[in-house]
């Protein structure tokens, strides 16, 4: 019992430390400032269905594509020591031909739904592929490589639909971008547990995240243990494509259309951020995919509680400068290391006690 | 004798999670001294010297210089109080050229001034006899060049405590000689002189003064010329000699015939220039030469390190395609790299995830090694080969380098190979670990294990190979084996020249 809560803390907290203290901060400051914002209801929504409602449950559901995009970047900042800048123009992408392939059927059921997110989804990896050629076989710097995406996606975007801007209304669209009938959860959260349980799969039946992570660290040394690091690069930017795909897709089913002006505009930065935030190291190597994740709430609840406390949307974005340069410098490991210093001794000494006792 | 005291360390204590590294250790340096200071892996030698360096902040105890205490904040405050430091691996920047390396972090004022930096390192390299330019990028420098390149940086900064840690591991006997004069001279001009090495010979031919440390503690200090080898030696371990001995006198080196293992004709790649080579099945035999002879080069051709450009090969007989490591490891060849911190260690994993990696890149992607396998053939490898380390899941960089270098070898003999490359795995480790790991190539050679192993130090090689390649000037010149198999006529053979 104490064994693994020593585990707990020792190995796998560690780097949660920091979002999961940023994320009780913003709640404790919220409860202090407005003790209801936090209030849960249920309600009935357009539809007519018994839904979950309140600050919490848009905060959760605002965050979905940040935090689903945060999972794939991860995976590429782990293996690349870099990161895709790419992401929201990609998604402009992805989302444009999901809404071409469902006007194109004429109809949308099931069926053409599922065709359109395959068609979008193979499209995104190809994109993907695009960018990972670039910074693992050409060896060109991941935000160089995905510059050129970032610039011209959106253009791509516009092409695909011919300058329009489609809506596509269905109630199967309306099940994806807010609520299943009967289920009082919002679908796009429903998808980011769905996101998190495959990549937990996917690192339960394959060595992925230890390749990754060795590629990571030393790419020299992993090559000459038989890894094939261009290959795992790579790997990562076609994870990312098909993570870029849901969220794009979840992005166009909330408003039922395809803008590719404004779809996931600037979610790159902010996916970014949430890397960070997560404790993960932007140079690669060792990464916590529940970090990211974590991270992308933390931005999310903080915008929320920004535009709560009446910030212009002009204003929020230099408070949020403010507070995640906070969290980025206690996260720096120059700040880790005093404090490590300051709680260390005991610390040591306990683990060596253990130590001894095994020798003996 | 106490106002001749350059530098005091007093009660000295470090910790790191989970060891005491260094616990109540005293170190006296005086003026114009070279004094060694000794040690196995782990004993704290390079920790102590990174307390003094201030790379490390120390726990407890007290540094005075010249009788003031002072605190050292950070290897730049270290280098302004007159302590320089070499490493034991080489901390410059490949990328920058040798005038930038020798003046970077030390510019006077503002303004890089390259063109005067570059007469000033010209200058000095012509004095130590360097042969490099100061415009030539390091990188492209050989390592025994780097080294010196480190050294002359150092000793251009006129310090009053110099630091050589392991300076001469990757120097050849000349660059040694004239590292030794150049100490000799410091020497006069009252610097005094820390010389970690692992090469006792040389211990004896510079020092004055040697201190003992052995894990985390000091054993004592002693006068060079008052504590003879042997008895050097078995203060550093700590125990008996006559394993030291023992080993020395397996003369009967399974020189019985077995089949050939692996065959290789005209192999070459992007870096080594065509060869034959061959080994039997439970042999093991060496590539020896001076550095840039090509031996490393060569191996890594047989492990598909480099790109390979021609030639045949055969395991077993049968011809097989070796283009890059997988391919080497799926046939059963394991290769351990010479350079441990580029190639070997990922040094933020763990010392399970390091040990298992190998064994997890041959079983495939889709074939993970579960959890409790993986802990339970990590706990065995730390057993046998006694890897000191607080625990499996510490990260294998905060190990001492023989340790890192059991953790690597470890994780090629999980993958239970039939042929191994070991290009120095004794380079920069300890008298009692260079021990242990010859004694385990001839126990893996009677287990039928092929092995190939390289050190710089041919009295290792002649103590475990039945073989030995010699190589010059990047071709093989010689093979010795039987009665040539001796210090001589190794020499003569890498001198070349004679018959």
């Amino acid at each position: 019992m104490k064994k693994t809560g020593k585990r707990f803390f020792g190995g796998g907290l560690g780097q949660l430390t920091i979002p999961l203290i940023a994320i009780a901060l913003l709640v404790i400051f919220n409860l202090f400032r407005d003790p209801s914002f936090f209030s849960i209801d249920l309600s009935h929504n357009s539809d007519g269905n018994i839904v979950l409602a309140g600050n919490l449950i848009s905060i959760i559901n605002g965050a979905s594509e940040l935090a689903i995009l945060a999972m794939g970047m991860t995976l590429v900042t782990a293996a690349c020591g870099g990161q895709d800048i790419s992401v929201g123009a990609a998604a402009a992408i992805a989302g444009s031909v999901f809404v071409k392939v469902l006007k194109t059927a004429g109809h949308i059921n099931g069926g053409t739904v599922l065709l359109a997110f395959v068609c979008a989804c193979i499209v995104a990896m190809l994109f993907g592929t695009f960018n990972g050629v670039l910074v693992a076989v050409f060896k060109i710097q991941p935000m160089i490589a995905t510059l050129i995406l970032y610039t011209c996606g959106r253009s791509i975007a516009y092409w695909i639909n011919g300058g329009a801007t489609p809506t596509v209304s269905s109630p199967i669209i309306s099940a994806i971008g807010s609520f299943i009938p009967g289920i009082p959860i919002p679908t796009p959260v429903l998808i980011v547990v769905l996101m998190a349980i495959l990549f937990k799969l996917l690192f339960h039946f394959t060595s992925l995240e230890l390749f990754t992570q060795s590629v990571g660290i030393n790419g020299s040394a992993a090559r000459l243990n038989g890894i094939n690091a261009t290959f795992i690069k790579l790997l990562s930017f076609i994870i990312l494509g098909v993570c870029v795909c849901v969220a794009g897709s979840i992005g166009v089913s909330r408003l039922g259309l395809i803008n590719h002006e404004t779809l996931l505009l600037d979610i790159e930065m902010d996916t970014i951020l949430a890397v960070a935030i997560g404790g993960n190291s932007l140079g690669g190597g060792r990464f916590k995919i529940s970090g990211s994740i974590i991270g992308a709430y933390v931005i999310q609840m903080l915008t929320i509680t920004l535009y709560a406390m009446k910030v212009s949307s002009t204003d929020v974005k230099a408070y949020k400068a403010i507070v995640i340069v906070l969290l980025v410098v206690i996260g720096s490991p120059v700040v880790k290391e005093k404090f490590s210093k300051l709680v260390g001794p005991n610390m040591y000494r306990h683990k060596k006690a253990v130590v001894k006792g095994g020798e003996e | 004798m106490q106002e001749n005291v350059l530098l005091q360390m007093s009660h000295i204590e470090k910790r790191f999670p989970g060891v005491l590294a260094l616990n109540n250790v005293d170190f006296t340096l005086r003026k114009g001294e070279i004094h060694a200071l000794m040690g196995e892996n782990g004993a704290g030698k390079s920790t102590l010297i990174k307390v003094l360096t201030g790379v490390y902040q120390m726990d407890g105890g007290e540094i005075t210089v010249e009788g003031e205490p002072i605190v050292i904040k950070s290897p730049q405050d270290a280098q302004n109080k007159g302590i320089s430091t070499v490493y034991q691996e080489i901390t410059l920047c490949p990328n920058l050229t040798v005038a930038e390396n020798m003046f970077i972090g030390r510019e006077k004022g503002e303004w890089v001034r390259h063109k005067e930096y570059e007469k000033r390192a010209d200058e000095i390299l012509t004095q130590l006899g360097i042969p490099a330019r100061s415009t030539q990028q390091l990188g492209n420098c050989s390592l025994a060049v780097q080294q010196m390149v480190a050294i002359a940086r150092a000793v251009d900064m006129k310090c009053k405590v110099l630091i050589l840690d392991e300076p001469t591991s990757s120097l050849d006997d000349k660059e040694v000689n004239m590292l030794f004069s150049l100490m000799r001279d410091l020497k006069g001009q009252g610097v005094g002189i820390i010389f970690v090495t692992h090469f006792l010979e040389q211990v004896y031919e510079v020092s004055d003064r040697i201190t003992v440390l052995r894990n985390g503690e000091l054993v004592g200090e002693y006068l060079t010329e008052e504590l003879p080898q042997v008895e050097l030696v078995s203060k550093m371990i700590g125990k008996e000699l006559e394993e030291l001995s023992s080993l020395g006198e397996t003369e009967e080196k399974n020189i019985v015939p077995s089949e050939v293992f692996y065959e290789a004709e005209g192999l070459s790649s992007s870096e080594a220039l065509p060869f034959d080579f061959s080994i039997r099945k439970g042999e093991v035999n060496g590539f020896t030469g001076l550095l840039g002879s090509g031996r490393s080069e060569s191996v890594r051709a047989i492990f598909g390190a480099d790109k390979v450009n021609g030639g045949t090969v055969k395991i077993k007989g049968q011809p097989v395609k070796i283009n890059k490591p997988v391919d080497a490891m799926k046939h059963g060849i394991g290769y351990l790299a010479e350079d441990r911190k580029r190639d070997g260690i990922i040094a933020e994993l763990s010392v399970r995830e390091n040990i298992i990696l190998a064994l997890q890149v041959m079983n495939g992607m889709f074939k993970p090694i579960s959890r409790s396998e993986q802990e339970a053939f990590a706990d065995e490898y730390i057993k046998v080969l006694n890897i000191k380390t607080a625990g499996r899941e510490t990260p294998v960089g905060s190990l001492s380098g023989g340790n890192q270098q059991k953790v690597i070898l470890a994780r090629w003999l999980l993958t239970h190979p039939d042929y191994l490359i070991l290009d120095e795995p004794t380079r920069g480790i300890d008298v009692g670990t260079k021990l242990e790991i010859q004694k385990l190539v001839l126990k893996l050679a009677e287990e039928g294990v092929s092995v190939t192993f390289i050190s710089s130090e041919v009295e290792e090689m002649l103590r475990t190979c039945s073989r030995l390649i010699v190589m010059r000037d990047r071709h093989i010149v010689g093979e010795l084996k039987g009665k040539d198999l001796n210090q001589t006529q190794v020499m003569k053979t890498i001198a070349g020249g004679e018959a």
